[in-house]
């Protein structure tokens, strides 16, 4: 919660123009970098000898997926920091980082099942790794759900940081109960797994490059909503300001 | 330790009688799972030759939407009277709370179990209990409540709490679910998988005592507002 | 009792609290000697509510602290709770107990002995004692008030904390509550009373303050209560020179 003490710093961060160069630096970099990587992806990465053209879906859906575990390990940090310090700030990163993380496990999901059918010739699979995903996209679904039907704005940040800790801890659990049952029941185990080991060093050079655009994408994305938090917060501090001296 | 589990069971205790009372949470609770239980069987059309290996996956579903309903209506209760806030007023640390209210939350889920158990093995003409399914249900109920209890907690206080709390409740608890479910079915010994019974209940055990850990540490959090 | 405070039963200092918005207490300075009967006036939505459930342990502090009964919020919440007794707006009873069950669960939490007589003293001092093995579902609201108010002196706590408590009571019942706080047969506690009614706390209080703006901004001992004051501070919510 901004006090009016902690106001009048930020916002003259703010005008100092300090806080704005990050984004365009970053947005700078996401965009060249997704350019360049767009056309290694598409135009430079050597085809697939047995899937095609289909697979250049593995340069997108593998560094998602990365970095979607990533985010959530960011949720759980921010999660785990706010319960401790209470600090909005703290806050702001789960939350952004949740937002973005669901985006991005959204996209894995679908960018899946894209890749599959042509190459598998089915949809999903219930493979460890495509359940485990899916399961923790319904966590951190649950998660966005829980603040936004949360009574008020510290309730909904306790609350969320709550699932944040407690569904980070779940996800290996959940990823050894999935393994251990699709193995039991010898079920196909599609996904990169089987192709990461055999990799071109053309392909490699493209995935790295690949994650490391997404890198700066997501890092942009982030840097974004957790400012607009920021800036929301902000606002309503300084319209509460205004409230108090127009009531005298 | 005495200051911990006596208020405890006070509150477990409190609970039960109120339950006895009423039998709200009990009677609705096993009405549902029954419903489950004979929708399942119309949309599954189990046979003779099918059931050994469908039988436990409906059995665990229902118990695990019986349990859900159960832990939903454990803390409105609480929650109408204001009656929450009068143990949060009490000189108990929150640690007793989450242990009475987990507790109560368990026996109830047992009785229910126990009473729906019975009524499965004759539907189902299911003759394959072992002792490592009654482990398995144990643990996965212990699990039920421990997190049931935190999530439930939660859930009273936002608005459509009635979706809240399946949404966050089942996701977490899903190893718990695949493990008694396996452990049922590997129970009728026609399945041979490379992960036996043992497995499938250590895992159960991990993920009871992490979160026995876990869960009672943020209940607190979220109680002290 | 830590060598900080030993003279308050209740010493606020700094105190912030907000839910997200804005900070509803910004800022709040508040001490009150033993044995004091203290009342908050304060518009809706002043925070009234919110101090009482920051005294209470109910709500954790975003800044400031707080010391109930000479024990640091902090240090051991669950010991401020072993001394004070609240009554609030909803009556924290369990329906389907009956008035001795719902008593004598509180009494087992709280770890009291002697439960038995005690339990009818105190149906007694509310005047429910006919009422002991009625289910508290069948009692109307005014009698779960008194439920809840015997709830709250069972276990004969030193400070009390009451957020409009008068309301919903007949005038058997208010005379009953006027008892329970200004005493005299068991003790004389210490009081903070919220209200809205002026008239029934400015005659239980020895010392009356005004919430606005997140602070207290009137403070006075009830003989010096200049009543165009307390009406304009509580009306207007502004500072007023004492």
């Amino acid at each position: 919660m901004s006090t009016v003490e902690k106001t009048a710093p930020a916002v003259s961060a703010r005008a100092s123009g300090r806080a704005i160069p990050v984004s365009l630096v970053l947005l700078a970099l996401a965009s060249v970098l997704m350019l360049v990587d767009m056309y290694l992806i598409f135009m430079w990465a050597p085809t697939e000898a047995v899937m095609g053209h289909v697979q250049r879906i593995f340069y997108i859906h593998v560094p998602m997926a990365w970095l979607a575990f990533t985010a959530f390990g960011l949720v759980f940090i921010g999660s785990v920091m706010y319960l401790w310090k209470r600090d909005t700030k703290w806050d702001n990163l789960a939350s952004s980082a949740a937002e973005i993380g669901v985006v991005f496990t959204s996209l894995v999901l679908i960018t899946g099942p894209i890749w599959a059918k042509p190459v598998w010739g089915i949809w999903w699979t219930w493979d460890a790794r495509l359940t485990t995903t899916l399961v923790l996209w319904l966590i951190y679904v649950g998660y966005l759900m829980l603040r936004a039907y949360s009574p008020n704005r510290s309730q909904a940040a306790l609350y969320s940081a709550v699932v944040g800790v407690v569904g980070f801890i779940d996800v290996p659990i959940v990823y050894f109960a999935v393994n251990w049952w699709r193995t039991q029941h010898q079920r196909l185990v599609i996904g990169s797994g089987t192709i990461e080991g055999s990799l071109h060093s053309d392909m490699r050079v493209t995935l790295y490059f690949s994650l490391l655009a997404f890198s700066f994408l997501f890092a942009y994305l982030l840097w974004q909503r957790m400012s607009t938090r920021r800036m929301e917060d902000e606002l309503r501090a300084a319209r509460y300001q205004v409230e108090r001296e127009t009531r005298r | 330790m005495t200051a911990l589990v006596r208020p405890a069971l006070v509150l477990a205790w409190k609970d039960v009688m109120l339950e006895l009372r009423s039998r709200d949470v009990l009677i609705s609770s096993l009405v549902f799972a029954l419903l489950t239980v004979v929708v399942f069987n119309f949309a599954l059309d189990i046979e003779a030759r099918t059931v050994d290996a469908l039988a436990p996956g409906v059995l665990w579903v229902a118990f695990a939407f019986a349990g859900v309903l159960a832990m939903s209506r454990a803390f409105v209760i609480e929650k109408d009277k204001g009656s929450l806030d009068g143990l949060l007023l009490c000189p108990v640390s929150r640690d007793s709370l989450y242990f009475g209210k987990m507790l109560s939350l368990f026996l109830f889920m047992a009785v229910i179990e126990a009473l729906l158990l019975p009524a499965f093995i004759i539907l189902f003409d299911y003759s394959a209990f072992t002792w490592e399914m009654g482990v398995a249900m144990g643990l996965a109920t212990l699990g039920f409540a421990i997190v049931g209890t935190l999530f439930s907690a939660i859930a009273v206080n936002t608005r459509s709490r009635e979706i809240m709390l399946p949404v966050l409740f089942f996701p977490v608890v899903a190893p718990l679910i695949i493990g008694a479910v396996e452990v049922s079915t590997g129970a009728v010994g026609d399945v041979v998988g490379a992960m036996g019974a043992g497995r499938w209940l250590q895992l159960m055990a991990v993920f009871d005592v992490v979160f026995l850990f876990v869960c009672p540490w943020v209940f607190g959090l979220v109680m002290e507002e | 009792m830590n060598g900080t405070s030993p003279t308050y039963a209740i010493k606020v200092q700094g105190l912030v609290k907000g839910f997200g918005e804005y900070p509803v207490l910004n800022g709040l300075d508040l001490t009150l000697d033993w044995g004091r009967r203290l009342t908050i006036f304060g518009a809706n939505g002043s925070g009234k509510t919110t101090l009482l459930r920051l005294l209470s342990t109910q709500y954790r502090p975003d800044g400031g602290k707080i010391w109930v009964g000479g024990i640091e919020r902090g240090q051991s919440p669950a010991a401020i709770r072993g001394m004070i007794g609240v009554v609030a707006h909803s009556p924290m009873i369990y329906e389907d107990l009956t008035c001795e069950e719902n008593l004598r669960f509180f009494g087992r939490i709280f770890g009291l002995k002697g439960l038995g007589p005690r339990i009818d003293q105190v149906l007694g001092q509310v005047g429910l004692r006919q009422r002991a093995d009625q289910r508290a579902r069948t009692l109307s609201h005014g009698m779960q008030k008194r439920l809840a108010i015997a709830r709250a002196i069972l276990h004969d706590p030193p400070i009390l904390l009451l957020d409009e408590p008068e309301s919903g009571l007949d005038a058997e019942a208010l005379e009953g509550l006027r008892n329970v706080i200004i005493g005299g047969a068991e003790r004389s506690r210490t009081v903070v009373m919220a209200t809205h009614n002026v008239e029934v706390g400015l005659a239980w209080a020895d010392e009356v303050a005004v919430l606005g703006d997140g602070r207290i901004v009137y403070r006075a001992e009830r003989h010096e209560v200049n009543e165009a004051h307390l009406r304009g501070a509580y009306l207007r919510r502004v500072e007023v020179a004492a």
